[in-house]
């Protein structure tokens, strides 16, 4: 095994589990745990000390697992985005984790940063800001399901291995 | 019609759907 395929290998499933994770996360646990803490006046904590530190992890890893999987791609860049006889499973899985990216850095975070108070927003912007946030992060949970299948078929894939 | 995305079963069957539909693209692609 090479080294440097190897090691962008080993990030790009580090950073990915940490990125789907707090994806997860977010549509599993922190979102409805919001809804039972505004009803008894207890979301101040989870908006002020868990969710920036959650962002923070989640965006950066995102950038990570698609640099580490660009690297892991290597010369079969182009033909796994364009996909070409052979790369139409990874290319599939990159255009996922691409459009997925662009949602978390385009979308949900300027979103949050008004939603945090990060950013000044009137009432009326953050709620429509909680909406995108929303649909965006649910979004990219929908196209979490393909992503992966994708991807874990990827690793047999002629991209994975350089066959 | 409401939204899928509103909810998590939603989701999660949407992203079902995609991930069958993509997957047959996918192998017809191939084959």
């Amino acid at each position: 095994m090479e080294l440097v395929p190897a090691l962008a290998r080993w990030l790009h499933i580090l950073a990915g589990i940490m990125w789907v994770g707090l994806l997860f996360y977010f549509n599993f646990v922190q979102i409805p745990a919001l809804k039972a803490a505004a009803a008894d006046g207890t979301a101040a904590g989870i908006v002020r000390h868990i969710a920036p530190r959650a962002l923070l992890y989640f965006r950066w890893s995102a950038v990570v697992t698609w640099l580490a999987g660009a690297a892991l791609l290597g010369g079969q860049f182009v033909a796994a985005f364009t996909l070409r006889p052979g790369y139409a499973a990874i290319g599939i899985g990159a255009w996922l984790g691409t459009i997925m990216l662009f949602n978390v850095w385009a979308i949900i975070w300027p979103s949050q940063q008004k939603i945090l108070g990060l950013k000044p927003a009137s009432d009326a912007e953050k709620d429509r800001a909680r909406r995108v946030a929303l649909l965006a992060s649910r979004f990219n949970l929908m196209l979490s399901l393909p992503l992966l299948y994708f991807m874990a078929g990827g690793l047999t894939h002629r991209a994975a291995f350089g066959l | 019609m409401k939204n899928p995305l509103d909810s998590l079963w939603g989701t999660l069957i949407s992203g079902l759907i995609l991930t069958a539909v993509l997957a047959i693209a996918v192998r017809a692609c191939l084959s």
